[in-house]
């Protein structure tokens, strides 16, 4: 597969390390939130036939932690974007 | 010898002769020859036999799709099975060998198996050989593994090398047919770069095997001159000999190009083939057309060709394939082979065609309405029996036939992401479908445009359209465009014999009318049931014919039956190839340690971790095994001082306003309030809750720390702390990056570790201005910057000390001279595993990755009092049980009794089962101190047991073994010694 | 620096590596000295302004800046790699945490790499069977990360013929005999 690295531009996914759901991203407070809504944050996962959003780690490159909007059927990647920029968009903070 | 079947013509080089053996026979052929080719050219056609009945087999093709001329090249270790001869390029002193036969190819003792045929039908396997169980791996399957097979592998070692490679290119075109080389010219003449790749050695694709004129030359003149233009244009890369074997995601393609396979043995240093990977903005396939057969009665026997074979062996080889041929065809195309073949003086003796009315080839005996229905001849084709249209059989000698049942379109790469090709009524063939790789189109025969001037259009066409061009399209040239005139006949329906389908798994008619019976009627359950297209050929020429068949059994039509799911590679690729230069000893790169050097003169042993080559011991003179030299090293270790390489654990450079935080997060213990100048162990955990790592991590300076990792985990840590960074904390004011190789570290343990130490430091490293934990930027030798960090990983007064890379080596040897007073000795990985199992430190069988801080007597490491990666989850009442499992230490009762790890803990008198498993020994070394063999493992509730006895039990080592629980801490459990 | 401690190269010797394969040169840079400055969050205008007073080049993606003392490519976002003469630059981190101030981090970076010039008349044929860089498209002065034989190395490309290569300098061996490797079977 070619990611569109948005930086860096295509680039071979042989490259990347790939984790998984973006919604990796969004991890609770550890202060705040109980084992239960931990359990759902690491645990609970769509595994859509379709368009799908997930994290993958550019290793042979700028270490970028990229989000890539990709269709688990067709392998079509739609969006690729900077996993930095999503979190922060998302509010995401310190 | 003669080549008694050599006719005029063709694109061989008569002018060499080139000499070569087939089952020690020795032949000759010219430059330009297949092997198939040269072999039918000097009158043999018997090359082999087949998989299960050990029926002879001569070639049916002239191509890649050949199910049958298998053939073993070449001695030794470049000895290679399942050839396709009608693919092999023959080179001088080419040794090919028939294969599966036993005495000889014309004797084969296993032909007995046809005269039991009935027993060896479909799904024979699963019937007959059921029963009883134990019979199966010692006796049935051996004896059918020697009775049906085909060529067999050398044991030795392949001598040559396979290289990889990546290009680009704004056009892929795959196959040089007119269609290929149409689109190639087009793309190249608008300065497109350009990659055209055929798996023949000769450009040109059925131009070379036809007659047509295109324009004014000969098609295969003009494919010379297409090419020569190509050639001369530095943005198209022409390869010959190079299938492109897959479509694979987002353009990419891979290709094998055979680049030795061609020559006796590669040049020196030569790779024998190369694995392309192919980047391709867009994508043309321009794969052609395969012919495809008539079932009839004992259609395999040598002699009995596709009617294109036999038209391409006299045009483009000069070969004929018999003395008297026939033909028998239900298209148009199947005409030409008895035109092409009068036009070069070869006896046609009759056209037997399944059509009734139409156009009569003059001058030959053309039969309408007729098939052939039988064939005899013991080793190669005497007679066939034609049915005529009238009902009247007639037996006709020949010792060539014809078969021409229509032409499928070579969809395979364009259906490698699952696209089903559509079946189009008019050429009665499957073409390509929707949904094919994005970027990729197909044209000329592949896409079922089966005439020249069609290839040539459709192929500047296409590339017109895939590369957006708007100037004015190139001319074509002038072709025959003659339309497509078939009338399906799949097989003829005649007798209780055999008539063959895939000829090289040897599946009949009656095959597939069991798998009807059965009810494997789906086309997936029926290639598994009879192994219809699973041999290596993967059915090119039989799999629509077989399918066609259960179409016609269960009534439905034949796209309501549809094909089966085509997957790369087209043709057979060697693992060799896939390996390339990732082999033996180039498995993977070493890594050397900055000691490696001097480790090497002094004769160490290296142990591989990970990619690292690390010292496992150092021998001395007289020391004959390795335990010798072990036990001096940890007693000269703790009775002086030793000095290990500790460069391969990972460095991680921390620095921002924000890295104590950063830390304090990423560790399950409290980092912020680390001191300047100080160091401090820590424990990371996954958010499962489970640990993940551990190192110790120094501040040196207000907004810089230094994070050590185990040496497995660098990568994954570095990555995870990237992932914090970015994804988790992206506010953060936090700069990463690996120094691990930057810095030569080196751990200097022993009660004189200070003292030897204080020759090579330029600075006060007293135990008052340097304590335990200290971490600093010191120099050594007069200047050179380095770093200290006071830590201990063996137990002792211990240092690690770093300088850069390059000095590494001088640093250790300054060290052993300016110490020289104190006998220092260098220690390796099993001295450094004995010293830190006696103090009970966790490494690689404790961090297994089912492990908690809890399990490793560390639970009080995990601070509550902030939000640390895995803190909550480390909290789940699985993993905080009471009575879970602990580390603890473990000696025999009997000092001479020897442990093993992995053994399993039981209370005496229990038995040796699963319910009673008490927990397992994760480590285990010989202790020179203790006198004995000591271990470390996890006990169920083992923080209670310290002081029982138990046994360890090992049921594969024989080891049953009364051992004493003790603390993980063996050895100096205060740690006085480390504080001296 | 310190007369007692002899440096070392990557294969063990006192002088630099060099080899020739037909018309490639491969020449080991042992007076190179590395450091890699990321901006501090937030400071990026303030490591321009400094970097720029101390002539530091600070190249945008993919790129690398020739200049004198110091070059640099570009590694990561707000990252770089620079590049300075060992003999006169052998503390490269300590002059460059010096001249940018505290809106960057600076690590020394000299040994964690081994450095080879290729040099050759055209090197787009050794680069296909080395790494998957469109090296005949790139422009001179490309930077990219990249991998070869399963090592990730930085790849600048200087000319048609000429480009540099940094490798984990743990690995010199195994690369370097890659790169002999293909050029041999493209001699």
């Amino acid at each position: 597969m070619i990611i569109h690295h948005p930086i860096l531009g295509p680039r071979d996914a042989q490259e990347f390390v790939y984790l998984g759901d973006a919604s990796l991203m969004d991890r609770p407070d550890g202060m705040t939130a109980g084992i239960e809504e931990f359990h759902e944050y690491l645990y609970q996962r769509g595994n859509p036939a379709g368009e799908h959003r997930e994290l993958w780690y550019h290793e042979q490159g700028d270490r970028s932690w990229l989000v890539v909007t990709r269709n688990t059927v067709t392998h079509e990647i739609t969006k690729v974007e900077l996993a930095r920029d999503v979190a922060r968009a998302k509010g995401r903070s310190k | 010898m003669t080549q008694s079947h050599r006719i005029s013509g063709g694109q061989v080089d008569r002018t060499k002769t080139v000499r070569f053996t087939f089952d020690g026979i020795p032949y000759q052929g010219h430059p330009g020859d297949t092997l198939a080719s040269a072999l039918l050219a000097n009158g043999v056609r018997l090359m082999g036999r087949s998989f299960k009945y050990h029926r002879p087999r001569g070639p049916i093709s002239s191509g890649s799709e050949e199910p049958n001329a298998l053939v073993e090249l070449r001695t030794g270790g470049r000895q290679e099975p399942n050839t396709r001869a009608t693919v092999v390029e023959l080179f001088e002193g080419l040794d090919a060998r028939s294969q599966n036969r036993w005495p000889s190819l014309r004797f084969d003792a296993m032909g007995i198996n046809d005269r039991f045929s009935t027993f060896f039908a479909a799904g024979f396997y699963y019937k007959t050989f059921m029963w009883p169980k134990s019979f199966w791996e010692k006796i049935y399957e051996p004896i059918i593994r020697r009775a049906a097979g085909l060529g067999s592998v050398t044991r030795q070692e392949d001598p040559d090398e396979y290289d990889k490679g990546f290009l680009h290119c704004d056009l892929l075109v795959i196959g040089a047919g007119p269609a290929g080389l149409m689109a190639a010219l087009t793309a190249g003449r608008a300065g497109k770069r350009v990659i055209l790749a055929d798996e023949d050695f000769r450009l040109g694709g059925r131009l070379n095997a036809e007659t047509h004129a295109v324009g004014q030359a000969s098609g295969a003149d003009w494919a010379v001159a297409a090419v020569a233009e190509l050639a001369a244009m530095p943005n198209v890369r022409l390869m010959t000999r190079t299938t492109v074997m897959g479509a694979f995601d987002h353009g990419i393609y891979g290709a094998v190009e055979r680049v030795s396979d061609h020559l006796p043995v590669p040049a020196k240093g030569k790779p024998r083939q190369v694995l392309w990977r192919i980047y391709a903005g867009k994508a043309i396939l321009a794969g052609g057309a395969t012919e495809r057969p008539i079932a009839f009665e004992n259609n395999d026997r040598p002699g009995v060709m596709l009617a294109g074979a036999l038209r391409a062996y006299a045009n483009r080889w000069g070969v004929k394939a018999g003395e008297r041929v026939a033909v028998f065809t239900n298209n148009d195309d199947g005409l030409r082979t008895a035109t092409d073949l009068m036009a070069r003086g070869v006896d046609v003796v009759a056209v037997i065609d399944s059509r009734e009315g139409g156009e009569l080839i003059p001058g030959v005996r053309h039969l309408r309405g007729a098939e052939v229905i039988d064939s005899s001849g013991k080793l190669g084709l005497k007679t066939i029996t034609v049915r005529q249209s009238n009902g009247k059989t007639e037996d006709i000698r020949v010792d060539a036939l014809g078969v021409s049942g229509g032409w499928n379109p070579n969809v395979n790469v364009h259906s490698h992401h699952r696209s089903r090709p559509v079946y189009d009524a008019g050429i009665a063939a499957f073409v390509p479908g929707e949904d094919g790789p994005p970027g990729l189109s197909v044209t000329g025969a592949a896409a079922g445009v089966l005439s020249t001037h069609g290839a040539l259009r459709t192929g500047r066409d296409a590339a017109m359209a895939a590369l957006g061009l708007t100037g004015a399209a190139p001319d074509l040239p002038e072709a025959e465009d003659a339309p497509v005139r078939v009338s399906p006949l799949w097989f003829v329906h005649h007798g209780k014999g055999r008539a063959w389908i895939d000829q090289q798994n040897d599946v009949t008619v009656k095959d597939v009318k069991l798998a009807h019976k059965e009810n494997f009627t789906s086309v997936e359950h029926l290639k598994r049931y009879t192994t219809l297209g699973m041999a290596t050929d993967q059915g090119k020429t039989g799999n629509v014919l077989g399918l066609a068949v259960m179409a016609e059994l269960t009534g439905r039509s034949i796209p309501e039956t549809g094909t089966t799911i085509y997957r790369p590679p087209y043709t057979p690729v060697a693992m060799g190839t896939l390996a390339g230069r990732s082999r033996g000893k180039e498995f993977k790169p070493f890594r050397l340690t900055p000691s490696h050097h001097w480790a090497k003169e002094q004769g160490a042993v290296f142990v591989e971790v990970g990619n690292w080559l690390r010292t496992q011991w150092v021998p001395k003179a007289g020391e004959t095994e390795w335990r010798q030299s072990v036990d001096r090293e940890v007693l000269a270790t703790r009775k002086s001082v030793g000095i290990c390489d500790v460069t391969t654990l990972g460095k991680i450079d921390i620095q921002g306003t924000d890295a104590g935080e950063f830390l304090n997060r990423v560790y399950a213990n409290t980092f912020s309030t680390l001191a300047v100048g100080k160091c401090r162990y820590g424990l990371m955990l996954r958010e499962d809750g489970i640990v993940f790592d551990d190192g110790t991590t120094a501040r040196m300076g207000e907004n810089e720390y230094v994070m050590t990792t185990t040496t497995a985990n660098a990568v994954t840590v570095f990555r995870h702390l990237e992932f914090c960074r970015q994804v988790l904390w992206p506010e953060m004011d936090v700069q990463l990056i690996s120094t691990t190789e930057a810095w030569a570290q080196f751990s200097v343990a022993g009660p004189n570790a200070r003292k030897l130490l204080e020759k090579v430091v330029d600075q006060d490293i007293s135990d008052a201005s340097f304590p335990y934990m200290g971490a600093a930027n010191i120099t050594v030798c007069g200047g050179l910057r380095a770093r200290l960090f006071r830590i201990s990983f063996s137990g002792e007064l211990a240092y690690e000390i770093a300088v850069p890379t390059r000095y590494g080596d001088a640093l250790l040897r300054e060290m052993l001279a300016r110490g020289a007073e104190f006998d220092p000795i260098v220690y390796g990985t099993e001295a450094l595993g004995v010293m830190r199992i006696e103090k009970g430190h966790v490494a690689g069988g404790e961090l297994n990755g089912q492990s908690t801080a809890l399990n490793m007597g560390l639970g009080k490491m995990v601070s509550k009092k902030k939000d640390s990666i895995g803190m909550v989850l480390s909290q789940r009442e699985g993993m905080v049980q009471e009575d879970g499992y602990r580390l603890v230490g473990v000696k025999p009762v009997d000092p001479k009794a020897a442990l093993t790890a992995g053994s399993h803990f039981l209370e005496k008198g229990a038995a040796a089962v699963a319910a009673n498993d008490g927990g397992w020994l994760t480590s285990k070394v010989y202790s020179p101190h203790l006198g004995c063999d000591i271990a470390l493992g996890y006990l169920k509730g083992g923080d209670k047991k310290i002081g029982q006895r138990m046994r360890i039990v090992n049921l594969l080592a024989g080891l049953d073994t009364e051992v004493e629980i003790i603390s993980p801490h063996m050895f100096d459990p205060e740690g006085e010694r480390l504080r001296g | 620096m310190a007369d007692a401690l002899k440096a070392m190269t990557a294969f063990g010797l006192r002088e630099p590596k060099q080899v020739k394969i037909g018309a490639l040169s491969i020449k080991e840079l042992t007076d190179v000295a590395l450091a890699s400055v990321a901006a501090r969050k937030g400071r990026m205008a303030d490591l321009s302004r400094a970097a720029a007073a101390a002539g530091l080049p600070l190249p945008g993606p993919s790129t690398h800046a020739p200049g004198d003392p110091y070059s640099s490519f570009w590694v990561a976002p707000e990252m770089w790699l620079v590049e300075a003469p060992f003999a006169s630059h052998e503390l490269i981190a300590d002059m460059l945490r010096a001249a940018l101030g505290d809106g960057a981090s600076v690590t020394e970076q000299t040994d964690a790499w081994v450095g080879f010039d290729l040099t050759a008349d055209d090197l787009t044929a050794l680069m296909q069977r080395l790494c998957n860089v469109d090296f005949a498209m790139a422009p001179d002065g490309h930077a990219t990360r990249t991998v070869m034989e399963h090592l990730g190395v930085y790849l600048i490309k200087r000319g048609k013929g000429a480009a540099r290569v940094y490798g984990p300098r743990s690995s010199a061996e195994s690369l370097l005999h890659a790169v002999e490797a293909a050029a041999v079977a493209l001699a």
